[in-house]
């Protein structure tokens, strides 16, 4: 018996491929894939938020039109494909996490948080109630036999590359994932969406957050948390009150749009919010340079790591959008393995508490974990 | 090897029916027509009209309404009687419980029986199921309409399956659908009491006495007609058939199930059932890969399963509620359908 396509021992049609379907091009690409290779395909979409209510239409269907193109998709090529109802667990480890995660100062990324819970772990779980061999998603990114066991890699397609999302994603989750997208470039799939003929070939990329369709994410930090968007003084390194704030959710470290201050020689950036004060505190470019990284809830894929310093020489990533720079990493104690001190070669400008920072050796994905602080080297 | 045991959602269209409504299908003419194809359309429906009352017992063939659902007729009931309040039972199928944005449910206790205690009813439509879709208990009327302003009868379930007679419920309307007892889909009715006065919610024709705008669906009406004529006269062999079958399920049922309304006077053909610990989604998925087609509760179009407001009404804990399955056989179920269920059950629990 020959290796399939997904690495296992067993025939196409023997072997249950269990499809995260979100109802965009690349998932359903994906199904359709597995399926014209014959493999014995379920479709799954998970129900994450009642959109009626995030569009705040009354008696809007709970559903949303992602939903309905999953289905169709699935009926289209003839799988089964079911809804599965995440909105609690949805609200509390994502949605709550996001609202509370900003009362904090921070400024979250709810999309890893939804990739390490609810996706990971609890389609999971329900991918393995249905027997299914492996779950598939449509994620641009790499999984790849290594020797000691599957690595997680960057996507071929750098401009589409979600390793950066998917960082907490622990190895026995990855033992058991495929994705089969992460070796080719999104005009390929493009390609291949009409090739098959799936009607959401056309469909756009999704952009914003999902349940925040509007894009207003303080007015939704508001909603959930009455007394977040507490007005308060926009203060200066020295505490000198610049300026009124509207609430420090609306703001995140590194931004300079918006302050609406004036009578400054050079430009002022944020450069920390302070909760329990409901401060904003700005200062120059220079004021926001840090070396030091401090991470927690670290997940680690490669080779244990040591505490000693210098630590291991990595590459780190600490915002989606930024390119890998040159870091060294250790455990911050022996004691304390989940958390990690991550030193940059060069001070990076604009690190804010509750993004990602993941580390790469090369192209492969050894770990990361969530910013909790930064400070500069003396 | 498929099986399908949810009849309760819809049940198969007899062979007859189809064959039936594929001749009225293959000839022109619109109802309304004054000329001959017209006419033997009208015609048509005429004598459907009479079967789909003798099922309920009404006295008279042009109180029945034809409506394009179940759902249509309990909403048209909602607003039979301007200004008076509406009062569903909490049990009610979503298309009575949502009629009106205002409706006030009406609270069951905890074997699904309306109870109104001292409540002044006298100018309300109450809304009740004869027999409810998720559990097949059946609801005690006597007495009820007595009592209230208006009494409206959701006997969606209950048609087909079980006698049902209007004049003896005293109702003023009577909702049905053709679907449930070997009809086809997209066709129901309300039946009214003799000489009450319906307003039309569809309104731009004069079909069904101006309470109904719209051409008749002739073929669906049919069909309607002739499954009712149909299934009055198999009620006791469609009852001993599905009795037969529902309560071999419910003896060979793994230990620790737990079977809704059991000492109470139910369906014949319907089984609800707890299976503690499991969650009711995982099962309907996994029963549909092994080609076993149940349900649960009820389902948003998206394919979602949402709590049962039924189960809660009973007092049924969301957590247990959670476990619901629903089991409801049909005329053509078999004994394979029975045992292909409970090997199901058996190797879900492990057994």
């Amino acid at each position: 018996m020959a290796v399939n396509s997904l690495g296992l021992n067993k025939a196409p049609s023997e072997t249950r491929v269990v499809v995260a379907m979100s109802g965009g091009v690349d998932s359903s690409v994906v199904a359709a894939l597995m399926h014209e290779q014959g493999y014995d395909v379920v479709g799954l979409t998970m129900q994450l938020y009642d959109h009626g209510e995030a569009l705040m239409k009354k008696g809007a269907c709970c559903a949303g039109q992602d939903i309905y193109d999953a289905r169709r998709v699935a009926d289209q090529l003839g799988f089964p494909h079911y809804v599965l109802d995440y909105e609690s667990r949805f609200k509390d480890d994502v949605i709550d996490d996001f609202a509370d995660s900003y009362l904090r100062g921070e400024t979250p990324i709810p999309c890893i948080r939804c990739n390490q819970t609810v996706k990971f772990r609890d389609m999971l779980a329900t991918a393995e109630e249905l027997e299914g061999d492996v779950l598939v998603t449509g994620h641009y990114v790499q999984r790849i036999e290594g020797p000691q066991g599957s690595e997680l890699h960057r996507a071929v397609d750098p401009g589409k590359d979600q390793s950066y999302f998917l960082f907490a994603t622990t190895q026995n989750q990855l033992d058991r994932l495929r994705f089969p997208l992460g070796g080719q470039s999104k005009e390929e799939t493009r390609r291949q969406a009409e090739r098959i003929g799936l009607a959401v070939a056309d469909k756009p990329d999704s952009q914003d957050i999902c349940f925040v369709p509007d894009g207003d994410y303080a007015g939704l930090v508001g909603r959930l948390r009455p007394g977040a968007l507490v007005p308060g003084d926009i203060v200066d390194l020295e505490g000198q009150v610049v300026g009124p704030h509207n609430g420090i959710v609306n703001y995140t470290i590194g931004q300079r749009r918006g302050l609406n201050i004036g009578g400054s020689a050079e430009p002022l950036y944020v450069v920390r919010l302070e909760p329990k004060l409901n401060r904003v505190v700005v200062g120059p470019k220079s004021a926001l340079a840090r070396s030091l990284v401090y991470v927690k809830e670290l997940n680690w894929l490669g080779a244990p790591l040591s505490a000693d310093e210098p630590g291991q020489e990595v590459r780190v990533k600490l915002r989606s959008a930024q390119a890998p720079q040159n870091a060294f990493i250790r455990a911050l104690s022996e004691q304390h393995r989940d958390r990690a001190v991550i030193e940059l070669l060069e001070p990076a400008f604009g690190i804010a508490p509750g993004q990602a920072a993941v580390v790469y050796d090369g192209e492969r994905v050894l770990g990361g974990g969530w910013i909790e602080g930064a400070e500069q080297m003396a | 090897m498929s099986h399908y045991l949810d009849h309760n959602a819809t049940t198969h269209i007899r062979p007859e029916v189809i064959a039936r409504m594929s001749d009225v299908m293959g000839q022109v003419g619109n109802a309304s027509a004054l000329h001959s194809f017209g006419r033997r359309a009208k015609a048509l429906v005429e004598a459907a009209r009479e079967q789909v009352a003798a099922l309920v017992g009404a006295p008279r063939p042009q109180d029945v309404i034809f409506t394009g659902s179940g759902s249509e007729a309990n909403n048209m009931a909602a607003f039979a009687v301007p200004g008076f309040a509406y009062r569903p039972s909490a049990v009610e199928h979503a298309a009575a419980l949502q009629a009106r944005a205002d409706a006030l449910p009406l609270p069951v206790d905890a074997r699904g029986q309306l109870s109104i205690n001292d409540e002044d009813l006298s100018q309300a439509i109450v809304a009740c199921q004869l027999a409810n879709n998720e559990t097949g208990i059946l609801q005690d009327l006597s007495g009820l309409a007595a009592t209230v302003g208006y009494l409206h009868v959701d006997a969606v379930q209950a048609a087909g399956k079980i006698p049902v007679d209007m004049p003896s419920l005293a109702a003023d309307s009577l909702a049905l659908s053709a679907h449930k007892f070997g009809g086809p889909q997209g066709v129901g009715a309300l039946v009214i009491r003799p000489g009450l006065d319906m307003p039309a919610m569809i309104h731009g024709g004069g079909q069904e006495r101006r309470r109904r705008a719209g051409t008749e669906n002739v073929a669906g009406i049919v069909g309607f007609g002739l499954a009712a004529e149909l299934a009055l006269r198999d009620l006791d062999s469609y009852a001993r058939h599905t009795q037969d079958l529902r309560d071999r399920f419910e003896a060979g049922l793994p230990q620790g199930i737990e079977i809704v309304g059991r000492d109470q006077a139910r369906l014949p053909n319907t089984s609800c059932i707890l299976v503690a610990g499991k969650s009711a989604s995982i099962l309907l998925m996994k029963a549909d890969l092994a080609g076993l087609a149940i349900s649960s509760g009820s389902a948003c179009s998206s394919g979602k399963v949402t709590q049962s407001h039924v189960l809660a009404a009973l007092g049924i804990a969301p957590e247990r509620a959670g476990t619901a399955l629903r089991i409801s056989f049909g005329r053509n179920s078999t004994h394979e359908d029975v045992e292909a269920a409970l090997s199901f059950l058996h190797r879900a629990l492990g057994g």
